[in-house]
């Protein structure tokens, strides 16, 4: 069974419904029984940095996340704001916002010429695909399109926990991932075929 | 390299899948399900679906339908009619919307734009602009097109941009169903004065028509309707045209 974890940020439901489209058992929840009987969890989710850590530390939830995720081992998958979360800090709105800390790095803005390229950045973008990983298995050139909507991206300390990257005036961080903790800046579960496989190859590891 | 979005629009009325020209002479098209299932086998970029009774009628979206719709969708979902309170948009984004339209409210209550993106991020709060050419110029309308505002376009693009929404709608009334062209200069004068993603609308009826508002237009991404129905060009088709004419799509 998928746990989408329910932190009441954004489209958490689009998540639950594409996983039962494609054939898994998905469930929303932040029922700490439910999440610990999870096979693999999932931290979706858009909005603001500073809401949704807040957001986990209301329901209590960081710590039990760093007992499944960090000390246990169990396969997560951070979509938008939840790769975003996963980092030391958040620059959004007045930050530094403190992170669950567990990709080394910083949230910033985009920082490029706004007039040329517009923020937020929406719509569908292709990846460079830079270290070989499971995640992005049968995603081939030339159609790498996925879909992105965000305003800031995670700088990471460590070029070996990027695995994809994307370009949008800069060079930006598409996806991370260290061990059993993996994490896409664009929406999977919007991401049409593509998307459906990234799911399909992570409900895959175990 | 960021793709030029082809985003096709269904607009609902009484239930039924519609077509307008110039807002007025609606057509019964069919049945909305069948269009979603079939822009989702053709792997769109993204789908918008207005609901045009829920404003009229002064009542809420139909959230039934929406998540039959969404349940079809593995692409992005926008949606509008009747989103006036944040109630509305979370039940919205609940049953699988991920953006929400906002027009007549936003007009009316300004402020919602902000509640809105403050809530649940610029990213879902579409502003839909409609607008028609007067004696004095471009103004813009509500109300489905029937009652002006005395509002400019590029002003009230600008003021919806700095209340924090994430995209704009442009849709020409005049063009709407015409299948003659997009309206250039209206979507440019807009596309230039903000640095919000413009989605221009209204007015699709050849493969160039979508090059020109591009290219000339500096339109972000482009949506249509009128054009899915009446030819025999699918998105693929047009989005296979804007790259032969060296505009980045996604195939």
């Amino acid at each position: 069974m998928v746990a989408v974890i329910d932190y009441h940020m954004g489209n958490t439901r689009s998540v639950v419904k594409t996983l039962k489209a494609i054939g898994y058992d998905a469930i929303l929840t932040n029922s700490p029984d439910e999440l610990r009987s999870a096979s693999h969890l999932i931290l979706p989710g858009v909005g603001a940095f500073k809401d949704g850590m807040d957001n986990l530390h209301a329901l209590g939830l960081p710590p039990l996340l760093d007992e499944l995720v960090v000390k246990g081992g169990r396969p997560l998958l951070a979509i938008c704001i939840g790769l975003q979360l996963l980092a030391d800090e958040g620059m959004e709105h007045g930050g530094p916002h403190k992170g669950l800390g567990w990709i080394p790095g910083r949230v910033e803005r985009f920082s490029v010429d706004e007039g040329k390229y517009k923020i937020p950045h929406v719509g569908w973008n292709n990846i460079t695909v830079t270290r070989d990983n499971q995640l992005f298995q049968w995603i081939h050139s030339p159609s790498t399109d996925f879909y992105f909507v965000h305003s800031y991206h995670l700088k990471a300390v460590h070029s070996e926990h990027v695995i994809a990257t994307c370009d949008y005036g800069e060079t930006f961080t598409a996806a991370v991932q260290k061990d059993n903790i993996m994490a896409t800046q664009f929406h999977p579960e919007k991401s049409q075929r593509n998307g459906v496989q990234v799911l399909r190859n992570f409900l895959e590891i175990s | 390299m960021l793709k030029t979005r082809v985003i096709p629009c269904l607009l609902l009325k009484d239930n039924r899948l519609i077509k307008t020209i110039q807002f007025g002479e609606y057509r019964n098209i069919g049945s909305y399900i069948a269009a979603v299932k079939v822009f989702n086998a053709r792997d769109v970029d993204e789908l918008v679906f207005l609901d045009m009774s829920a404003s009229l009628e002064g009542r809420d979206p139909l959230y039934h339908l929406i998540s039959d719709v969404a349940r079809e969708c593995f692409m992005p979902l926008a949606v509008g009619g009747g989103v006036q309170t944040l109630d509305h948009i979370a039940r919205l984004l609940g049953v699988g919307a991920d953006k929400v339209v906002l027009n007549t409210s936003a007009l009316d209550h300004p402020e919602f734009i902000t509640q809105g993106a403050g809530r649940y991020g610029a990213q879902c709060i579409v502003v839909s602009i409609d607008v028609k050419k007067t004696d004095r110029g471009y103004e813009v309308y509500r109300d489905h097109g029937k009652n002006p505002t005395g509002l400019d376009p590029i002003t009230w693009a600008k003021e919806a941009e700095s209340r924090g929404a994430g995209e704009i709608f442009l849709t020409s009334i005049d063009q709407d169903g015409m299948m003659k062209g997009y309206d250039i200069g209206l979507t440019k004068s807009v596309a230039e004065a903000v640095s919000i993603p413009v989605i221009a609308s209204g007015g699709a009826g050849d493969l160039n028509h979508f090059v020109e508002v591009i290219r000339d237009g500096r339109a972000d991404a482009v949506a249509a309707a009128s054009i899915f129905q009446y030819t025999q060009y699918t998105p693929q088709d047009i989005k296979q045209h804007l790259i032969k004419s060296g505009i980045p799509a996604r195939l």
